[in-house]
């Protein structure tokens, strides 16, 4: 087989696992601090692209919907943390999960009536048409983007968790909540500020994928069952865990699709048995935090 | 001393009477079951309320009673509904003999699918078993040539059913619902036969406390995937009667929406009682029913519905009822 075609691969790989890493992101932080698992961040990364979308059309740009999709998705994740997932705290741990399951539902069907249920093509930006020439071949511009944007955001993360006051308290937060308080911090506004930041993640993760493919109400379902794969294959609340079984995840699916197309999407779900009969805790699992 | 004794005699009376009732509860459900094409508006609705209300049931048995949360319950429930149908038109299989294979088959799905999925807990069994079920979805939709892919299953038709010697005319809609009304009661005497049992004992006190369970020396990871095996068996039964119902089997039945459905309907109706499944199903069919007369986007209803039942009403209208009358409960 020809090198080249493997590296083109590899790179469309890094590509999709990069959106993947940032969902899974969203899911894992949300669930190192609040030890919720949310159903509805696959919904989540739906109504993010759709507000990419409806964003970048209503200003004319691209990029205003990048920036303004997450923060307006962000605290509506806020807004549902403070009115629903508030009421389950010291309830079962399988209440929050039911709840965001509903929804889910709710989402998905409140999308169809606002925008149909057919799928929308989601125009790639001007400035980011065409290929580049990487010396073994042409690779889409845009996907390029993608990498650069993620590498970016997860610098951003880890320069925020690690070296600011707020990480800080995050940090700690995770690890025990009730000394926090007995410390004078409101662990509830901490919560409160995770759960947007992971949905915020989702919604990124939605309008980054809206241009590789179309938006459609049913696009997070897809998302969510790999979100779920990519945090289980990494272990559950650990951040470099999203980022390599993220990756690991993207480039096992492009480099099957070379090899036997009709098993890709079957992949994903075999590393994670695999990785599940080996070590059941995950990757990089934090402390034994398994719930 | 003889107010004690006349305490203890009459608590002892009332479990008594609570035991009988137990006994009792497979036949009050198989009567209630027997009036429902005549209690609902419709009998297509009926037939529905009983598939689902097996497949519930099965689920039920995971989720209520030994208190594991799976979002994978669809793989069963296709697996019960392809396999029927593949044994049937592909096969030539009489239906009795499709039907006793796909539970054998999906017996077997669940095992491996078991095997893996009760090593994690808490929360990590609910992620791995929506992925596992994904993967038995994705497989059913590359296997085209045996599933008929995204079209469904078609190509079996059972329009007559041979009982003992009696030719029984199945496209007859009361008839389709009694003959599937068999399926429904052995499962419902196999869950009972279960609760009752010791093992059913231990599943439960795995749900209420697993580390006092293994300290008692029960095998707890053996347990939960018996249990996991036979709640999949009765699922597929369920699925197995939708094939012979339906007479096509569409994909969308193994996408983990039907998982969450299934998960809905339980909690609509109360996990962890016997007959609450039943409920579930026919709360949630008729709300489907009604709303989408007047809206095709009924899904948000019901989804707003279901946040409010998990906020509010946990145990579910079976169980809150069973709770408000201590007369009518029974021993679990």
């Amino acid at each position: 087989m020809d090198l080249s075609l493997i590296i083109m691969q590899l790179l469309s790989g890094i590509a999709l696992g990069a959106v993947l890493v940032i969902t899974a992101l969203g899911l894992t932080i949300v669930f190192g601090m609040l030890g919720v698992v949310n159903f509805a961040h696959g919904a989540m990364f739906m109504i993010g692209a759709y507000a990419g979308l409806y964003l970048a059309s209503l200003t004319g740009s691209f990029w205003w919907g990048l920036l303004l999709a997450p923060i307006l998705i962000g605290a509506f994740g806020m807004l549902i943390e403070f009115v629903l997932i508030r009421r389950l705290y010291g309830r079962s741990i399988d209440d929050p999960l039911l709840l965001t399951f509903g929804l889910s539902y709710v989402l998905v069907e409140g999308v169809r009536i606002l925008f149909g249920s057919d799928g929308i093509p989601f125009p790639t930006p001007s400035q980011l048409i065409g290929v580049v020439d990487l010396g073994v071949g042409f690779f889409p511009r845009y996907r390029i983007f993608v990498i650069v944007m993620v590498a970016a955001v997860l610098v951003l993360l880890w320069l925020m968790l690690e070296k600011t006051r707020i990480g800080l308290i995050v940090r700690a937060g995770a690890r025990d909540p009730v000394i926090m308080q007995v410390l004078g911090v409101d662990i509830g506004r901490v919560w409160l500020a995770i759960f947007g930041l992971g949905v915020a993640l989702a919604a990124l993760g939605g309008v980054l994928a809206g241009p590789m493919r179309s938006v459609n109400p049913e696009m997070g379902s897809l998302v969510l069952a790999e979100a779920f794969v990519v945090t289980v294959i990494g272990g559950l609340g650990s951040i470099p865990g999203a980022v390599v079984a993220g990756l690991l995840v993207g480039i096992s699916i492009s480099m099957v699709a070379l090899v036997a197309p009709e098993m890709a999407t079957i992949v994903m779900f075999a590393l994670m048995a695999a990785v599940l009969l080996i070590r059941p805790q995950g990757l990089f699992n934090v402390r034994g935090r398994v719930a | 001393m003889t107010a004690q004794s006349n305490r203890a005699a009459a608590t002892k009376s009332v479990f008594g009477a609570l035991d009988r009732f137990g006994d009792q509860r497979v036949l009050l459900s198989i009567a209630i079951l027997i009036a429902l094409p005549w209690l609902l508006p419709s009998q297509a609705l009926a037939v529905n309320v009983l598939i689902y209300g097996v497949v519930v049931m099965g689920y039920n048995l995971l989720f209520g009673y030994t208190g594991l949360l799976s979002f994978g319950q669809a793989a069963f429930f296709g697996c019960g509904a392809y396999v029927t149908g593949i044994a049937i038109g592909r096969y030539g299989m009489p239906w009795f003999a499709a039907v006793a294979s796909a539970v054998v088959v999906s017996t077997i799905l669940a095992a491996v699918i078991g095997v893996i999925s009760t090593r994690t807990r808490g929360i990590y069994f609910s992620m791995v078993t929506l992925a596992l079920a994904q993967l038995v979805y994705y497989v059913a939709l590359q296997a085209s040539s045996f599933t008929g892919g995204e079209n469904g299953l078609r190509g079996f038709t059972v329009d007559r059913i041979s009982l003992f010697g009696l030719q029984i005319n199945f496209l007859d809609p009361l008839n389709k619902y009694y003959v599937l009304m068999v399926f429904a009661a052995a499962a419902l005497w196999f869950q009972s036969r279960i609760l009752n049992s010791p093992f059913g004992a231990v599943i439960e006190a795995i749900r209420e406390n697993e580390q006092r369970a293994r300290a008692c020396g029960y095998d707890v990871e053996r347990s939960k995937l018996l249990v996991f095996m036979l709640s999949g068996s009765i699922s597929a039964l369920g699925g197995c009667m939708l094939a012979l119902h339906l007479s096509i089997v569409p994909l969308d039945i193994l996408h983990y929406q039907t998982s969450g459905m299934i998960v809905m309907m339980v909690l609509l109706g109360g996990a962890r009682s016997f007959f609450g499944p039943f409920v579930g199903a026919a709360a949630f069919l008729i709300l489907e029913d009604v709303i989408s007369l007047w809206t095709p986007h009924w899904q948000i209803f019901v989804g707003a519905i279901f946040i409010l039942f998990v906020l509010f009403l946990p145990k579910g209208i079976w169980g809150t009822l069973l709770e408000t009358l201590p007369i009518a409960r029974p021993r679990r």
